[in-house]
């Protein structure tokens, strides 16, 4: 806070200081620790785990339960499947995303209103989980890539940001490029994406982990195992505990399957965690900015 | 005269026309631009909602939408009348009641603690931590829960450590409502305090000078300052959580759920789910969510009228 607001700190101030602070520490205690649990028990030793004995440090520190994991072909191809949605879902993300906002962020669009209702609208009023199933089945998409990245290629909250940012850059500079002879197409490669890229880089960022944690759309729409994503497996070996392929190899790693389990699974569990946690820096600094421009002029 | 008018008005209606054509034209690379997004929306989004029109007919996926013979409200009368259906708006609204005692203060809180922080290093390093959940997926959310809570997971050793008596947490609708509340909080607190920082930064610096110089304390400064600083932004985050009490996010739910928690765990949306898209009763269950969503802009117009006319902000 600012500096006039620290000169007068009374006893009754101080006290609270310290009480906020203890307060935002156990916030931060509360939300790192299961995370951080689940890390120290994936590299412990099960007879640890079972035992109770893991609270802050691991224990008997083995890497068995990654060996077995990264054993599973299934985790492997998944793992693939879960890149390529990601990547290719992204790319169309921005490629529409930002044809959609380009024209409306154009105050001499003709017929903005009307397709900015149109686009708006859907905000409001959607079709429901049976007719866009249904749309889905007719289109001839159900069990291929394209139903898992079509459906959801622009998020209109999303769009609407990128149209407020594109509102925001200067239109002289447009205008004169437009006296230059330029089209609206090349204005929107040649001036407004390189006067974008901040904007591009939270809304990769938005789109990617969307993507990378989406279950429910892999979950209606694909019935073939080898086009499942990480989190349908995640699903199926953490919730359900599904361990039908990994009990052989398993018990070849330890005796006891029940102790390896737990382990097993929060192993499964950090690999599929690490891309976010990796990208986490970036998506920190970019997209409090993005919040925030949704939140003050959507 | 007649003929000079209707010269005249035939003019107007061709320059009317012309001036239409022109701004077509001047338009044309936009709309190229705008062609497949608008695609997009008509096939992913409109197309769904003329769908919607299986909710008064008997859906065959062999005859199609069109061909499907029409039944009128008789799917909307079976619900109506069906018991289940009423605790399913029950459990709906409960959660999403009790979800909005706790978990819609919360990140309101967050964000006056923080904004009290005279240090901007601390601050920094909690909002930091405290966006991470955001970002993990709701599967692996559920996988934490499901085997924290399990019968030899972390929160029974510790009742066990503690001498008390093991819980089955996921087995018993009781708790079903904490549990998942509680992660609600534990994964979105911290992104909800974006918004509210956001408001408080806008709040004039000058206000709480003068309050300082005419004597009022912090707390005061708050109750009178900071609290009508941020009150716009508070009405329109009711008004949006209020218009979603019928409706629920079913990812969740449909992860922590099973047949002993379905007395306060199944909600509308997660039968929706089970009925059409396991049961393939297609018809019934778009006239539940029709239903549901009708309901659910009906809350959202009056909550908004409520907030224009108690705090003149509101959606629109």
């Amino acid at each position: 806070m600012s500096k006039t607001r620290k000169i007068k700190m009374s006893t009754g101030y101080k006290i609270f200081n310290v009480i906020n602070h203890i307060l935002l520490l156990i916030l931060v205690f509360v939300t790192v620790y299961p995370m951080y649990y689940i890390f120290i028990v994936s590299i412990s030793n099960g007879i640890y785990v079972s035992r109770g004995e893991v609270h802050l440090l691991p224990k008997g520190i083995t890497l068995s339960a990654y060996k077995t994991v990264f054993q599973n072909s299934d985790i492997w191809r998944a793992y693939l499947n879960t890149i390529i949605y990601t990547t290719v879902g992204t790319a169309i993300n921005i490629v529409l995303s930002s044809m959609c906002a380009y024209p409306l962020s154009r105050k001499d669009f003709y017929g903005r209103p009307v397709f900015t209702f149109i686009v708006a609208f859907t905000m409001f009023m959607s079709g429901g989980m049976i007719p866009l199933y249904l749309v889905v089945l007719k289109l001839g998409l159900i069990d291929t890539i394209w139903s898992i990245v079509l459906p959801p290629a622009i998020n209109t909250f999303n769009m609407i940001i990128m149209r407020t940012f594109f509102q925001d850059i200067p239109v002289s500079l447009q205008e004169s490029a437009f006296l230059d002879g330029a089209n609206d197409l090349q204005i929107l490669w040649k001036i407004i994406l390189p006067l974008s890229k901040p904007i591009m880089a939270t809304m990769v960022l938005f789109y990617a982990v969307q993507h990378w944690n989406s279950f429910f759309s892999a979950l209606i729409y694909l019935n073939s195992k080898s086009k499942y994503p990480v989190q349908i497996l995640l699903r199926n070996i953490v919730i359900a505990g599904e361990f039908a392929d990994q009990q052989t190899s398993i018990g070849n790693v330890e005796s006891n399957f029940a102790v390896v389990a737990m382990n097993y699974k929060y192993a499964v569990i950090i690999i599929s965690v690490v891309p976010i946690l990796m990208v986490y820096p970036f998506l920190q600094k970019h997209f409090a900015k993005g919040v925030m421009i949704g939140a003050l002029k959507g | 005269m007649k003929t000079t008018q209707n010269a005249i008005g035939g003019k107007m209606r061709e320059k009317r026309k012309s001036h239409f054509i022109r701004q077509v034209k001047r338009s044309k690379y936009l709309y190229l631009i705008f062609f497949l997004p608008l695609c997009y929306y008509i096939l992913f989004h409109y197309w769904p909602m003329y769908g919607i029109i299986i909710a008064f007919k008997d859906y065959n996926v062999v005859k199609g939408i069109l061909g499907s013979p029409w039944v009128g409200f008789k799917h909307f009368e079976k619900f109506l009348t069906d018991p289940y259906f009423w605790k399913l708006v029950r459990n709906t609204l409960l959660i999403n009641i009790y979800g909005l005692f706790w978990s819609f203060p919360a990140p309101i809180v967050l964000a006056l603690l923080l904004n009290e922080l005279p240090n901007r290093g601390f601050k920094k390093f909690v909002q930091s931590v405290s966006y991470l959940p955001h970002f993990i997926s709701t599967v692996v959310v559920c996988g934490m829960i499901v085997n924290f809570l399990s019968s030899d997971g972390f929160v029974n050793q510790i009742l066990i450590a503690l001498g008390r008596e093991r819980i089955q947490f996921l087995m018993r609708p009781e708790w079903f409502r904490t549990i998942y509340i509680a992660s609600g909080i534990w994964q979105n607190v911290g992104w909800g305090s974006i918004v509210y920082l956001a408001a408080l930064a806008g709040i004039d610096e000058e206000l709480y000078e003068a309050a300082t110089i005419d004597g009022a304390n912090r707390w005061k400064q708050m109750i009178h300052i900071t609290l009508p600083g941020i009150k716009p932004t508070i009405s329109i985050m009711l008004i949006m959580n209020l218009g979603r009490l019928m409706s629920i996010g079913y990812e969740k739910i449909i992860l922590l759920y099973n047949g002993s928690t379905y007395e306060t765990a199944d909600v509308i949306s997660t039968y929706v789910y089970r009925r059409g898209l396991l049961g393939n009763d297609f018809s019934y269950a778009t006239a539940v969510s029709l239903f549901q969503s009708v309901v659910g802009l009906i809350l959202l117009y009056t909550s908004n009228k409520i907030s224009n006319k108690l705090s003149e902000t509101g959606l629109w």
